[in-house]
């Protein structure tokens, strides 16, 4: 096992109209090669933003504050533009959320994907790059010929598909899919998630899955991370997430999901989700927290590794595991 | 709490002033526009104030004058004084403008709102005429017309009813795709479903969600109409005897002001017709970063 | 298949705008009860200038045109018919000329001048829009589009004439009007092409500079949709260059919409270039209707009008029936 991917102290601010909003405040994450984790919390808790930043993709008025992002031992907050645009794709990729609307309407499939090759490898012969995208296309269970279709003859499922096909186009060593599912049926769902699933075992990549679908994204992920307010709530392993969660927020979201046994009773998260230009001082989920103590409102709980592997920024556990 | 809620309007009023301000330092394109609008009105009305409207009218003053103290934007060769020409032709042009303008917008309006709301054959009608007539190039229709009258019956309101003819497909278009988006909306399902009848949607939720719309199809219309009436003058097809901003220019031409050396003649016209159509252009480009907030974003 | 339906569609639109514009033709001028066509025409025969033979002729051809004679249903048949015959009767001031011996001496000045005129804006257009929508493109060259903008008002007719003061009367650095110097008989050389090039700067650019502003504008509009695409993003997201993410999926898609706007701009490109052309003396369409609309030369009058408009129509739908080669999405 061999560490790929780690994140330190990731801030991103956006400076709007209205103020600084705090998008994303020291999140720090280490992925090993092969490992798939799951990226799961509430709309505009920073999911998204963590993925535009990983890419180096946030515009104007957000910045990336500071903090490092290091893929295979190269930190690509230190890159130059150009050194970017190359690391794009080929060490890092990102598998977009609106994948209906991704692919070039007047383009076709394969025009798409000789362009994301040729702009990261010019010595390759027109021949040998086509054959690439053929197998990549044949790696995502697509026939050859999508290679020349267009993206309006292709269904939601087949367009998503080709987006992980040019993703993995490259090989690289780690790939974010934002809520790659959304917008396909259930049965759609599945199959693009098997196929992420096959294309990380083929080249050995690491996954980040950013998803709202607990119950999907569980299937598929080694571990899940709990995002609040622009930071890390809690990182453990799928089992421990579900059978034993320990930040209050990661309870609430785990008691949240529907299942036999509650069946009828709907637990809600009592409270708002706090507006990011306004958060609250300490521990930002001490408004919502049933076991709110004094030394939350003032103090910053750091993400730490607890008793059983989890780590958590909560002040209910004890300094040292 | 009562006291509260009457203080607030008070409060609010007082903080719109500053915000359309505020938001007029930001939209330059508007504030600009506007403010070539003023200076315009203010030119004319203080013309009209200073000078007699008659000394427009030929054989009112020695001809071929350049700009001097006495006529301080020259004679014609006609002897037309041409301050008190611009004065009145100035606000012949606002008067056509705003007149064809107006009533194009209301037909527009009016065969937008009945095409959309009400639909069927209706709709398919007004629809399907509105589209034959888009490829025929209006102006060209506008100089049959203005052709087969005769000119000297040709009047400023002529003028403009002439150019209202041909003028109403593109407010009744753009009103209808509105009010056809509007239908669908769900603040207008939900005023259904609660009781409203259709006076009250069309005149409580929709109207007041168009006047955007309204407004910038009435500019739109405001600059075509001043287009049209001036490409019709400048082909000569105006009223001869007035002195309408393209007929200076029509005359102008065809007495070869240049070769003469009569250069102010001409352009004196065609810069006041710059800073007209000039400032209406900035406004709907204003407008339109209001009613379509992605322009501005891309500042 | 489907594409025979859609041209079949297309082509009986055609027809209905052509019967339409033609229509119009016939009925405005009777609408006036005073029938002041038939009154000026008198008063231009007695004015002289044509012999009483030439006259009578003339006045037949009016009649056969109108026939005034005739039950009004009778003469619209008759109208109708001779347009199907292409006829579109003789020159009231340059008789024997018919209407279209005209059009076709004026045609291809008209053509040259505005062909020109049409695609170079529309490519400077919709560069400078482009640009100006594009928020990766340095600031000073985003810039540049801004005064089009503010031209985007200013008709074409004015721009002439401001530039034949500036360039023209004061600096001299281009002929006042005309097609070639006075003097200079037509022949194929290069000082006579040099020439006849030198005529040609001022009408196109106030053409130009006059047509620029709106496809900015436009294109402006559109590009800042597009940019903010999915796909545009995506393709940022797979390393591109800023350049080929510009040309192949911002610029591509951002023009489909404009290929339809030049369609619908043909008739009032059509306009200012025949004012243009009036206002330097060019021998093209608009000196025709021009002289025709100054000497009440009727038939001249409508048969060029009716000839643009038939003209208008015809492009508008042949870039109609191409739109799909551009849009994979309609294709059939």
């Amino acid at each position: 096992m061999t560490t790929v991917l780690q994140v330190n102290n990731l801030q991103v601010t956006y400076y709007t109209d209205s103020g600084r909003a705090r998008a994303l405040d020291g999140v720090n994450l280490t992925l090993n090669s092969g490992e798939k984790l799951g990226l799961v919390g509430e709309s505009g808790s920073g999911k998204s933003t963590m993925a535009l930043a990983m890419m180096r993709m946030i515009k104007l008025p957000g910045r990336i504050e500071g903090g490092q992002v290091i893929v295979d031992g190269n930190d690509l907050m230190a890159l130059s533009e150009e050194e970017m645009l190359n690391a794009r794709l080929s060490e890092i990729t990102y598998i977009p959320q609106g994948a209906m609307n991704s692919l070039n309407p007047v383009m076709r499939i394969g025009a798409q994907m000789v362009d994301a090759i040729k702009a990261h490898d010019s010595k390759s012969s027109k021949s040998a790059i086509e054959e690439r995208c053929m197998e990549a296309l044949e790696s995502v269970d697509l026939g050859r010929n999508v290679f020349r279709m267009f993206a309006h003859e292709l269904s939601g499922g087949m367009k998503q598909r080709v987006c992980i096909a040019i993703g993995i186009l490259l090989k690289p060593s780690v790939i974010i899919a934002d809520e790659p599912t959304s917008a396909l049926d259930v049965v759609t769902q599945r199959q693009v998630m098997e196929t992420i699933d096959r294309v990380q075992k083929d080249i050995g990549c690491a996954v980040i899955l950013i998803g709202h679908d607990m119950g999907l994204m569980c299937q598929f992920v080694d571990k899940v991370a709990v995002m609040y307010a622009g930071r890390l709530a809690e990182v453990s392993t799928v089992r421990q997430m579900f059978s034993d969660p320990k930040h209050p927020y990661a309870q609430a979201l785990i008691s949240s999901l529907p299942s036999l046994e509650n069946k009828g009773v709907f637990h809600g998260i009592p409270g708002l989700a706090p507006s990011l230009l306004r958060l609250p001082s300490g521990c930002t989920f001490h408004p919502r927290c049933p076991h709110v103590m004094e030394v939350c409102k003032t103090t910053v709980p750091a993400l730490r590794t607890v008793p059983g592997g989890a780590q958590v920024a909560c002040h209910l556990y004890p300094e040292k595991a | 709490m009562t006291t509260i809620a009457i203080s607030q309007p008070r409060v609010q009023q007082r903080s719109r002033m500053g915000q359309i301000f505020r938001y007029l330092r930001r939209n330059k394109s508007l504030a600009v526009g506007i403010f070539i609008i003023f200076l315009l009105i203010a030119f004319t009305v203080i013309g009209l104030l200073t000078i007699s409207p008659s000394k427009a009218y030929p054989l009112q003053a020695a001809s071929k004058k350049p700009p001097s103290l006495k006529y301080p934007l020259g004679t014609d060769f006609f002897g037309r004084n041409l301050y008190a020409a611009m004065a009145v032709g100035m606000w012949q042009t606002a008067l056509i403008g705003v007149l064809a303008g107006a009533i194009g917008t209301m037909i527009g309006v009016v065969l937008g709102f009945t095409s959309a709301y009400f639909g069927g054959p209706l709709d398919a009608a007004i629809k399907g005429i509105c589209q034959i007539l888009t490829p025929i190039p209006g102006f060209l229709i506008q100089v049959i017309i203005a052709g087969s009258i005769d000119k000297r019956s040709v009047t400023i309101y002529t003028m403009a009813f002439i150019v209202v003819l041909l003028a109403w497909m593109g407010p009744t278009l753009v009103i209808r795709s509105q009010v056809l988006t509007m239908k669908e909306r769900q603040f207008v399902s939900v005023a259904k479903l609660s009781g409203v009848g259709p006076m009250g949607i069309i005149f409580g939720e929709i109207m007041p969600n168009l006047l955007p719309f309204i407004a910038a199809a009435f500019v739109g219309q405001v600059f075509y109409s001043i287009f049209a009436s001036f490409y019709l003058a400048v082909l000569g097809l105006g009223p001869l005897r007035e002195p309408l901003l393209g007929n200076i220019i029509w005359s102008a031409n065809g007495q070869g002001a240049f070769f003469n050396g009569w250069w102010w003649w001409p352009i004196e016209p065609a810069v006041a017709m710059i800073l007209i159509l000039g400032s209406l252009a900035l406004i709907n480009i204003g407008l339109d970063e209001v009613a379509n907030p992605r322009v501005r974003k891309a500042e | 298949m489907a594409f025979a339906r859609l041209l079949i569609r297309r082509l009986l639109f055609l027809l209905v705008v052509i019967w339409a514009a033609s229509t119009i033709t016939f009925f405005v001028p009777r609408l006036s009860p005073r029938n002041p066509v038939r009154e000026r025409f008198a008063a231009l025969a007695r004015s002289g200038g044509f012999s009483p033979t030439d006259l009578e002729k003339i006045i037949a051809a009016y009649n056969t045109k109108f026939g005034f004679d005739k039950p009004l249903w009778r003469q619209y048949t008759d109208y109708v018919g001779s347009l199907a015959r292409l006829d579109l009767g003789l020159s009231a001031n340059q008789y024997p000329k018919t209407v279209i011996q005209l059009i076709q001496e004026s045609l291809p000045w008209t053509i040259t001048l505005l062909l020109t005129t049409t695609i170079l804006s529309f490519i400077i257009g919709n560069l400078l829009g482009a640009v100006a929508a594009w928020p990766r493109a340095p600031n000073w060259l985003r810039s540049i589009a801004t005064p089009f903008m503010l031209l985007q008002g200013v008709p074409p007719i004015i721009l002439a004439v401001l530039l034949l003061f500036f360039l023209g009367f004061k600096l001299k650095l281009a002929p006042l009007g005309g097609a070639y110097s006075i003097g200079v008989i037509p022949h194929f050389s290069a000082t006579f092409v040099w020439d006849l090039f030198k005529h040609q700067i001022l009408p196109a650019l106030s053409l130009i500079f006059g047509s620029v502003g709106g496809w900015v504008l436009s294109m402006r509009g559109m590009g800042v949709t597009i940019q903010g695409e999915d796909y545009v993003i995506f393709a940022e997201h797979k390393g591109l260059h800023g350049f080929t993410i510009f040309r192949d999926y911002f610029l591509r898609n951002a023009l489909l919409p404009q290929v339809t706007g030049l369609a619908l701009a043909l008739g009032s490109v059509i306009t200012s270039g025949i004012l243009v052309e009036g206002v330097f003396g060019l021998p093209g369409l608009g000196s025709v209707l021009g002289a025709a609309i100054q000497s009440n030369d009727f038939l001249v009058i409508y048969g060029i009008v009716l000839f643009i408009t038939v003209s208008v129509a015809t492009m508008m739908v042949i870039v109609e029936l191409l739109y799909p080669l551009l849009d994979p999405r309609i294709r059939v």
